[in-house]
C-alpha cells in the first residue's frame, strides 16, 4: 500500500507546490497543515509515513513538531524543508528525529529527488 | 551593519531569483534610505531577533509576483492572499538562507504580510536600511534591510 504524505507548511503557496510536485503517483493520501499546532493534531489522526516540515512557522516551531510526531511515530519518516541555512538548524532538526534536510528555494526535481530518497530506505 | 552582511543579502537575492526561477535577477547597488519607506503593492516583513536586531522585509508589485507565481506552477488569477504569500516566501527565504552566514544568533520570525502602504508601518529607529533595488523580467522589488 502506497504511503501517506503530510505536507507542514505555513505557507499555502509551499504547501501547493509541494503538492503539485509530488503528484498523486507517490501516496495513497496527501493533507497538509499550515502550523505547527494544527500539524500536530492532524497527526494524531493521520499518522502519515511520510512528512515534510516547515521550521519556522507560528504557534509550534517545526524541530518541536518534528520531536512529537517521532515520540507519538517512530516509524514516520521526516523530510525538513526549510530556508534555515545554517548547519546548527539541520543538526537539531536530525537529531530530533528528521531524517532529511531540503534548503528552500527548492526545485521540483529536487523535492522529489529527498522524498524518493526517504521512501526508498 | 558590516559590508560583509549585506553582500550576504546581495548575493542572497541573486541566488534566490536564479535558483527559484532559473532566470537571474539584475541586483542594483544598496543604498542608505533615510526618506519614509515607499512601499510597493505586497510587502512581506520579517522580525530579526537574537544576536541581531531589526527587520528585513521585500516589496513587490502585483505584476512580479503573479509571475513569481506563474513560475511556481500556480494557474489561474493570483488572489490577495496568493500574492502576499509570495512575497512572505521571498523574505522568509531570503532571509533563512542568510543564517548560513549571520549564524543561528539571527533568529527570524514568521513574515508579516502587508498590502498597499499601511499608515502605521514604520522601520525600526535609529537603524540604517539599506536598500537593495531589485529588476527581474522588467520588473522592480526591493529587499531592505535594517539591521543592528
Amino acid at each position: 500500500m502506497s504511503p501517506r504524505l503530510l505536507i507542514v507548511d505555513d505557507s499555502s503557496l509551499i504547501r501547493r507546490a509541494i503538492q503539485r510536485a509530488l503528484g498523486e503517483t507517490r501516496f495513497s493520501e496527501i493533507r497538509s497543515a499550515g502550523n505547527g499546532a494544527e500539524a500536530l493534531r492532524v497527526f494524531k489522526t493521520y499518522p502519515a509515513e511520510i512528512i515534510t516540515m516547515d521550521i519556522t512557522m507560528p504557534e509550534i516551531d517545526g524541530i518541536s513538531c518534528v520531536e512529537t510526531m517521532i515520540q507519538l511515530r517512530p516509524s514516520s519518516r521526516i523530510l525538513v524543508v526549510s530556508a534555515l541555512a545554517d548547519q546548527a538548524t539541520a543538526i537539531e532538526a536530525m537529531t530530533r528525529g528528521a531524517e532529511g534536510f531540503l534548503l528552500k528555494p527548492f526545485t521540483p526535481e529536487e523535492l522529489c529527488e529527498a522524498i524518493d530518497d526517504l521512501l526508498q530506505d | 551593519m558590516k559590508e560583509q552582511h549585506l553582500k550576504t543579502f546581495v548575493s542572497g537575492v541573486s541566488g534566490y531569483f536564479e535558483h527559484f526561477t532559473a532566470q537571474p535577477a539584475e541586483v542594483h547597488a544598496p543604498y542608505i534610505d533615510d526618506q519614509p519607506p515607499r512601499l510597493l503593492d505586497y510587502t512581506a516583513v520579517i522580525g530579526i531577533s537574537g544576536g541581531y536586531q531589526g527587520c528585513v522585509y521585500f516589496t513587490a508589485g502585483t505584476p512580479l509576483l503573479q509571475e513569481l507565481l506563474a513560475r511556481a506552477g500556480e494557474t489561474g488569477a493570483a488572489d490577495a492572499d496568493s500574492l502576499a504569500d509570495a512575497a512572505g516566501e521571498v523574505a522568509n527565504t531570503i532571509s533563512g538562507n542568510a543564517r548560513g552566514e549571520l549564524g543561528a544568533g539571527f533568529t527570524i520570525s514568521v513574515p508579516s504580510r502587508l498590502r498597499g502602504q499601511p499608515a502605521d508601518f514604520a522601520r525600526p529607529p535609529s537603524v540604517p536600511a539599506f536598500v537593495i533595488p531589485i529588476s527581474w523580467q522588467g520588473h522592480r522589488s526591493e529587499l531592505v534591510v535594517c539591521l543592528r
